[in-house]
């Protein structure tokens, strides 16, 4: 430990200065060099505005529900239910807000809180048999797999649902405009500098390890400049036949906004905080005193909130709800979050990790889409990522520990 | 117990001579808590009375090894000619196995019986493909054409695409079509379809002049993408199912074709073929639904069997009259959102 901060201090340069998360950094560079090679085997079409605006909100679903997951994997437990979930609450939606006779014809504001809370309920429902009785998550959620998904062909009659709300619609097709797309970036720029100058002086107050000036400047600056570059994107795709910038798509924004939450919740709240203890060592955690099983089923809450989140998000862009909306769901969330460094034993995950793991797997099936390339073929070059990634974690893990 | 269910199913033979004049159909559903084997149910029944024959049935509720069982059960209880949908076309075999035993005919209901033994009655899949190729070729016979095709496991979705490109091929040899993305679809779904949809036009910039969708629910998917980039509407696009969504966005000319199987027509077929095997016609001689059977052999094993594949309807803007006379659609959820002016139907 010593070691380090003395290294930390000098101002020399060395990577682990920067104090970034290596594999987190790794990422990042994997994400870059996969762009680069469909920038160059899609000439030219991958890194345009168009297909990295389409791309921000092909990510946005399983965005929204990936750090639920994170935290649901690093309390040691499992969610398979959330495709599933996810249909199920999008049809009550959708039956809720459509016209009659096919739906009731409610505001979709009523529509939208009781979808909310009816994910709350499931993840309520499901989460206080994992906590209070002990039956294992795997089974709870698989369970919930087989009821959610045929509780929606019932529902349904196995019909469509649609059109949905125009206003309901904006949740997942809308975007916000180049004024407050502007507005949004300055804030999120003042944010990372405030963020940095309110870290370098806490950690000052308490003596801890700072980075060396110039890694505040370079880490803090790219940040700026991807926010920057992110906002130029959003405002160079326009709306059809106009010179109107399209901005920052309403569900990205919905994604951005619930993964700064999580990742703030986690590392500055004691709700956060413990699940990390709980997953570490559950008996350690309870003799110090959490509620554990309180903790837990919370944990599964706000996974059924997030999923119904991300429900309303599908519906809207869908412009409909299907019986089978959302089938397989839960894989892609679960290899994005472990691809994104999730480990899946337990107590070790990040928000940022996961948002990087669920941008990485929507690269590649947008990329591998604009290709041309077959399904067949996506499906097994994404299980071959999955594996790759598992593999980096499995060792990246055990050599740290060593 | 065993002898218990024997003595039900003879006092159940002995009521059914007693009360019955004409044959006894039995038929065997695979799940019958799904909706849509209601509308086949009536039609069936509907078909039996009128031709003097009597139905029973058993729900084997999604289980293969129940449906062996209640197939037994409907032999005993003296069922001259068996309907079958099967729940698994392999595991069903035995049954076939002993309906043959006892010389009673057998028709594979909407999905196939690999088994020479068995009468084959569905709607014409690659028909569907045909029907969907020449409606959208009708408004666009030439440009950029994509195909949002099915399931790549599934075999329906092969026949589908086939039929497509068989109508379509001609053109597409002339040079006057060009297929600029073609993407199979994990499990049909919308979402998925939307997205590749997406890709597909970026890949293009825009330049598309007909989505060939192979269902209605994918074709959702296809409407949501175009709208985003103001292309709903302007490009052809096919579908098939009657999807209530779909029948809209033909009225509103945002789809220009779905093809409509009507499970009624089913019913009644099936209630006709069984009413003349019965009878003791040959399955080669059999005709219902205005088709006379023929040998179908596009089954994965290539097995020949007599079958009778009935020819679905392309439901477009000139004949919503259909859908909604039949009953399958309200005329509000079809004609929301739609001008009166040019869309007579919704006068």
């Amino acid at each position: 430990m010593q070691n380090t901060v003395q290294e930390a201090q000098t101002n020399r340069f060395s990577f682990s200065s920067l104090g970034l998360d290596i594999r987190q950094v790794l990422m990042l560079g994997v994400l870059v060099v996969v762009w680069i090679a469909f920038q160059i085997l899609t000439r030219g079409l991958f890194m345009s505005p168009v297909n990295l605006w389409n791309l921000s909100v092909q990510t946005a679903v399983v965005g929204i529900m990936v750090g639920g997951m994170v935290l649901v994997i690093v309390a040691r437990q499992i969610d398979l239910s959330v495709g599933s979930v996810l249909g199920f609450v999008a049809m009550a939606m959708a039956l809720l807000q459509v016209s009659a006779p096919l739906g009731l014809g409610l505001h979709w504001v009523i529509s939208l809180l009781l979808g909310l809370a009816l994910g709350v309920l499931i993840g309520a429902f499901q989460g206080y048999w994992v906590a209070y009785w002990g039956v294992p998550a795997f089974v709870v959620t698989l369970a919930g797999l087989l009821v959610f998904r045929n509780a929606t062909f019932v529902a349904s009659s196995g019909r469509t649902v649609a059109p949905m709300d125009p206003t309901f619609r904006v949740l997942g097709s809308g975007s916000i405009g180049d004024v407050a797309t502007w507005i949004v970036g300055i804030l999120g720029m003042v944010f990372i500098v405030y963020q940095a100058l309110n870290n370098r002086r806490n950690r000052l107050k308490h003596r801890l390890p700072v980075r060396p000036v110039w890694a505040e400047w370079l880490v803090n600056g790219v940040l700026i400049l991807l926010t920057l570059g992110f906002v130029l994107v959003m405002n160079a795709y326009n709306y059809p036949g106009t010179n109107e910038p399209r901005g920052i798509p309403v569900p990205v924004l919905i994604t951005l906004g619930v993964l700064i939450f999580l990742a703030w919740m986690t590392r500055s709240t004691r709700f956060g905080r413990y699940i990390f203890a709980m997953g570490g060592n559950p008996e350690a955690a309870r003799l110090a005193g959490i509620n554990v099983r309180r903790i837990m089923m919370q944990v599964f809450m706000l996974m059924g909130l997030l999923t119904a989140l991300a429900a309303a998000v599908q519906a809207a862009r869908l412009n409909a709800a299907t019986a089978g909306l959302g089938t397989n769901l839960e894989l892609s969330v679960i290899a994005a979050a472990v691809i994104g460094g999730t480990a899946l034993a337990g107590g070790s995950g990040t928000i940022v990790g996961a948002a990087l793991g669920a941008l990485l797997t929507s690269s590649l099936q947008n990329g591998m889409v604009l290709m041309g390339i077959p399904t067949e073929w996506q499906n097994i070059i994404l299980g071959l990522v999955l594996l790759a990634a598992v593999f980096y974690n499995t060792v990246f893990l055990r050599n740290r520990r060593l | 117990m065993k002898l218990f269910l024997k003595g039900l199913a003879l006092a159940g033979v002995l009521a059914g001579a007693a009360l019955a004049q004409g044959p006894i159909v039995g038929v065997s559903w695979s799940n019958f808590q799904e909706e849509r084997w209601k509308t086949d149910e009536a039609a069936i029944k509907a078909a039996l009375a009128a031709g003097g024959a009597q139905y029973i049935s058993a729900d084997a509720q999604s289980s293969s090894e129940k449906q062996l069982n209640d197939i037994d059960t409907l032999i005993a209880k003296g069922a001259k000619v068996l309907i079958i949908l099967a729940q698994d076309k392999d595991a069903i075999l035995p049954a076939i196995e002993k309906a043959k035993a006892a010389k009673i005919p057998v028709i594979a209901y909407d999905r196939l019986i690999e088994d020479p033994y068995a009468f084959y009655l569905t709607f014409d899949n690659v028909e569907v493909g045909r029907i969907m190729g020449r409606e959208v070729l009708k408004v666009r016979p030439s440009g950029n054409f994509i195909f949002v095709r099915g399931d790549p496991k599934d075999t329906n979705a092969a026949f589908v695409y086939n039929g497509q490109r068989e109508i379509l091929d001609p053109a597409i040899k002339a040079g006057k079509i060009k297929v600029v993305g073609e993407q199979a679809t994990d499990n049909w779904a919308p979402d998925v379809a939307q997205r590749n949809v997406e890709q597909m036009l970026t890949q293009n910039a825009n330049k598309v002049d007909a989505v060939m969708s192979s269902n209605d629910g994918m074709a959702t998917g296809a409407a949501a993408a175009l709208q985003a980039v103001g292309l709903l509407g302007k490009v052809a696009m096919s579908g098939q199912d009657g999807d209530l969504a779909a029948l809209n966005r033909v009225a509103l000319g945002q789809q220009t074709v779905s093809v409509w199987k009507d499970s009624r027509a089913l019913g009644k077929a099936a209630g006709e073929i069984a009413i003349q095997l019965a009878k003791g016609t040959a399955p080669t001689a059999i005709s219902a639904g205005g088709e006379k059977a023929s040998i179908f052999k596009d089954g994965p094993k290539k097995v020949a069997m007599n079958s009778i594949l009935l020819k679905p309807v392309g439901i477009t803007q000139a004949n919503l009259n259909l859908v909604l006379d039949a009953g399958w659609i309200k005329k509000d959820v079809l004609c929301k959102g739609v001008d009166p002016a040019k869309v007579p139907v919704c006068k």
